[in-house]
């Protein structure tokens, strides 16, 4: 038996048992990580999952069941479980689902991968991350921190529209902390980002990272962060580093502009939107500047995939352009609901979880400038880079992130360093203060995306360029 | 083949492939969920999954690599085996190693444990949910009602083997009055216990009052707050402060023996309700965190406690590793006095109401939401305010206000003399992204640093 024997036999069940649409995904994943600290290795991880999880409509009502048994029995009896679970949905009914046609039919998928993560020697991984932590720890580190991760995920898809999709995933990623201890607080530095950097893509990825290269100057620079002065407290310039603007895109763009959020489906939990759909095509979000795309066909970034998990196959679009709101995030059932024709942002963090909205790759595209340019154009700012907490109201509109390292620009040159730099703001009226935009961009990896519950861990991927924003609330403290 | 049984043939194949001198561990996890979901006042998600899952942790010629697996016949355990042992031989040797837990009895049975929870079906959780939305007359509502069954074994070569079962079930809802929200939320082990419609006449009762809100400038304000915002501040004291891994590394706030506390302070965590050993088959016990103000202990696995000096609490996890060990169900005990008769008008939970009443001027808070560490050891923290916020004058709640911002040195807002009171009733919180339960009483405390409001 297949594993789109197991898919089609459990969305054949869920049929018969008298669901009018059901489709089902078996996923076997193969997941390894390993951590290191102050140069020796700390713990490795290699895990296996496999299962099937199949969704079910009856009426207006979804039922989801999920087993980690691909036998034929099992899958079957699934199918049945996932439409009685639909049919009690009934008992609490919503308005009529329908599901935007997804252009059905056959296909196989596979990233782009020059080396396959897994095969490489586990001595050659962990030589990596303990060489990163011992020179950081060298270099004057208190503790010293290394990570990498790979996820290896092959997906059937079947549904009773006609999809018989497979596809093969292969994400990795990598980063290194160095922490300094002072008197009462911890200064940290990573490299290349908050967590490390990740992609849908080969051991190639982390060879380009340069871990071992740059570790010493993290340590350095965390080692330098506990007497530095604190970042001054009020509004300025603000420059953002690439990777921070990565996480201001995630977190103020695009959730925002998940449509299950704006439906109303997430308001218990991950909270709603203040984006109203009757606004889309017209809402000004920001500033001429601002052209965001919801992008999974990027090659290589981490919210990349050949088709979604409802089999609508990867497609660029539009969310944002030259400052004006006109594209969602959408899975079939939310595009029917808003009248909207275009689906492809569902997706699910493995077989036992129901697929949902989730971002894709949505990052900004590049602006006519360079860093260097928009430092040497501010009169009087701060530079912040690195993500470090990170916080946003249940609407997407009220936010404050902290960054690991902050520069005061003085007259058009970088400055003094300054430490447990924040910013806050208001989306909208922030991105339409952004004057200036770098064209040096980075789709950067951010792996710990949470929402739904029960809780799932999303994978996105963010195109992002330093940027300038002006009149900006900085330095909030405790 | 019973769970048990599935972890000795783990540690039977084990010896087989690593030598009998392999140190080995199995844990054999099953976890039957269902989470019935509302919105826009219907259920929009209704899910289930029955998963197993074998972890193996295995320490051999003075290395150790860890594994996991789903595919739980034969061909899947052998495989588990097979990678996890040839990782280990590559790994670097792993001087830390704490050895393995020797032979000991569970603390408890599993007395609590109530089937017809564990077998619920959709249909009674849907049942709860019509009761939550009928009960919110009229208004919009939003949740979740979950039930859960989870059993496992454990067994490792030193001898120790141990198995229990555990079932659970939780609500939580908002109801929505133009755009503002209310919460209720009660975590248990029955599901009979779990009243959907008085949790959402609580909430449409938040709601009704939480309209016409006012916007208050910046400021240090005096606060009570509600059960669900407590949960909040316990989960965090606990990943953050209470954290024996981070207190070993200098990462940690605690100061064990010391007054770093409210003497009304006691924070303890009892796992009532979970599988009764931890991830390295310690029994679970009840521990004292903090003893009317004096932080008395941290949570600990083997390997946090060889590195402090110190014993394992029974707190491993599939987290702890990486993350530290950290309390299964922290709980803030409560205060004296009477709890109120429950009520749904108005907007303040009973628990609350004897500690309002006491308060000259400031505000009470609902819940909190997206808490991020700014600083991790002096636990600086920054938030919102979520699902009601009102001023209170003399006593008496005067108007609603506006979801605030806040940036906040948690343990410092619960430090001596700083805790003016402490709800005389602890009321069980389902945490909403791990599923785990908070217990918590309303908090009344003398200052609260809001940084932001709704303008910025």
């Amino acid at each position: 038996m297949t594993e789109f024997d197991a898919a089609c036999a459990a969305v054949q069940a869920a049929l018969d048992a008298g669901a009018r649409y059901a489709d089902a995904r078996v996923m076997i994943r193969r997941t390894e990580s390993m951590t290191a600290r102050d140069g020796d290795v700390e713990a490795l991880t290699s895990d296996e999952s496999a299962g099937l999880g199949v969704r079910a409509l009856v009426g207006s009502g979804w039922g989801f069941y999920a087993v980690p048994d691909l036998t034929d029995s099992a899958a079957r009896a699934a199918g049945r479980r996932a439409t009685q679970i639909a049919t009690a949905s009934s008992r609490v009914p919503g308005p009529p689902i329908d599901l935007v046609p997804t252009g059905a039919g056959e296909a196989s998928w596979a990233s782009p991968c020059e080396v396959d993560p897994l095969s490489v020697p586990l001595s050659t991984k962990g030589d990596l991350l303990v060489e990163a932590t011992r020179v950081a720890k060298d270099a004057g580190a208190d503790m010293a921190e290394g990570i990498y991760q790979v996820w290896d995920t092959r997906k059937w898809f079947a549904s009773s529209d006609g999809h018989r999709i497979d596809q093969h995933l292969r994400e990795c990623g990598a980063g290194v902390t160095a922490s300094a201890f002072g008197d009462g607080e911890i200064q940290r530095r990573s490299w290349p980002s908050h967590r490390g950097q990740y992609g849908t893509s080969g051991w190639e990825l982390v060879d380009e990272l340069a871990l071992v290269e740059n570790a010493p100057r993290m340590a350095e620079e965390a080692r330098a962060l506990l007497t530095a002065p604190l970042c001054p407290a009020g509004e300025t310039t603000l420059v953002l580093g690439g990777e921070q603007m990565a996480l201001q895109i995630h977190e103020s763009v695009g959730h925002a502009i998940e449509l299950d959020r704006i439906l109303g489906w997430e308001a218990a939990f991950a909270g709603t939107s203040w984006l109203d759909l009757d606004q889309l095509g017209t809402l000004r979000y920001g500033s001429e500047l601002m052209n965001i795309t919801i992008d999974p066909t990027i090659p290589g970034a981490l919210g990349s995939f050949g088709y979604d998990d409802e089999g609508t196959p990867a497609a660029k679009r539009d969310a944002v352009r030259d400052g004006r709101w006109v594209g969602v995030l959408a899975g079939r059932d939310s595009a029917a609901m808003a009248g909207l024709d275009y689906a492809g942002s569902v997706r699910s963090d493995g077989w036992s979880r129901l697929p949902m909205v989730r971002m894709t790759n949505v990052g900004l595209e590049p602006g006519p400038h360079t860093l260097d340019e928009i430092i040497a154009a501010t009169d009087d700012g701060v530079f912040m880079d690195i993500n470090r907490s990170w916080s946003i109201d249940d609407r997407r509109l009220n936010f404050q992130f902290g960054c690991e390292i902050g520069w005061e620009i003085k007259n058009g040159k970088r400055g003094r360093m300054l430490r447990n730099p924040t910013y806050t703001g208001i989306g909208p009226r922030f991105w339409q203060s952004m004057d200036m935009l770098s064209s040096e961009t980075v789709s950067w990896g951010t792996p710990n995306c949470g929402k739904g519950q029960p809780g799932q861990v999303g994978h996105t991927g963010h195109p992002a360029a330093p940027a300038r924003f002006t009149n900006v609330r900085v330095g909030v403290r405790g | 083949m019973t769970e048990l049984n599935t972890a000795s043939r783990v540690l039977d194949l084990v010896r087989a492939k690593a030598g009998a001198g392999a140190e080995a561990e199995a844990m054999v996890h099953h976890s039957a969920e269902a989470l019935t979901r509302f919105a826009n006042s219907a259920i929009h998600q209704n899910v289930a999954d029955a998963t197993t899952t074998v972890r193996l942790r295995l320490h051999v010629d003075g290395r150790t690599a860890t594994g996991s697996t789903t595919v739980t016949d034969a061909a899947g355990l052998e495989s588990l085996v097979d990678r996890t042992v040839a990782a280990a031989r590559l790994t670097p040797v792993d001087e830390a190693w704490a050895g393995l837990t020797p032979p000991m009895p569970l603390a408890a049975a599993d007395d609590d444990f109530d089937q017809a929870t564990a077998g619920a079906s959709p249909d009674e959780r849907a049942a709860r949910v019509r009761a939550f939305v009928d009960a919110a007359g009229g208004l919009e509502t939003a949740g979740y009602c979950r039930t859960f069954y989870r059993s496992g074994a454990f067994a490792n070569s030193a001898g120790q083997a141990v198995s229990g079962r555990s079932a659970g079930a939780d609500m939580d809802g908002i109801a929505r009055d133009a755009g503002v929200d209310g919460v209720a939320r009660l975590a248990g082990e029955r599901l009979a216990a779990l009243d959907g419609a008085e949790l959402g006449a609580r909430a449409a009762a938040k709601a009704r009052a939480a309209g016409a809100a006012i916007e208050l400038p910046p400021g240090r304000y005096e606060v009570v707050l509600e059960p669900d915002a407590v949960s909040d501040v316990l989960n965090v004291l606990s990943a953050y402060g209470f954290n024996g891994k981070a207190h070993a590394r200098g990462e940690s706030f605690a100061r064990l023996g010391e007054a770093q506390f409210d003497p009304a302070v006691t924070i303890v965590d009892d796992p009532v309700g979970l599988l009764p050993f931890d991830l390295e088959g310690t029994p679970l016990r009840p521990l004292t965190m903090v003893d009317a103000g004096i932080t008395a202990a941290v949570t600990h696995d083997r390997r946090s406690a060889a590195e402090a000096g110190a014993v394992t609490t029974g707190h491993s996890s599939a987290i702890a590793f990486v993350w530290g060990p950290v309390a299964h169900q922290p709980a803030l005990l409560p205060g004296p006095g009477v709890a109120s008769a429950p009520e749904s008008a108005g907007p303040t939970a009973p628990t609350a109401r004897p500690l309002v009443a006491g308060m000259r001027r400031g505000l009470l808070i609902t819940d909190f939401w997206y808490t991020r560490v700014l600083d991790q050891k002096s636990l600086v923290m920054t938030g919102l305010t979520r699902n009601g916020v009102w001023l209170v004058e003399d006593g008496e709640v005067v108007a609603a206000v506006s979801n605030m911002r806040f940036t906040q040195n948690y343990p410092q807002a619960l430090g001596p003399g700083d805790v003016l009171g402490v709800g005389a009733e602890a009321v069980p919180i389902p945490d909403r992204w791990a599923g785990h339960r908070i217990s918590a009483p309303a908090l009344h405390l003398r200052s609260w640093n809001l940084t932001g409001n709704a303008s910025g």
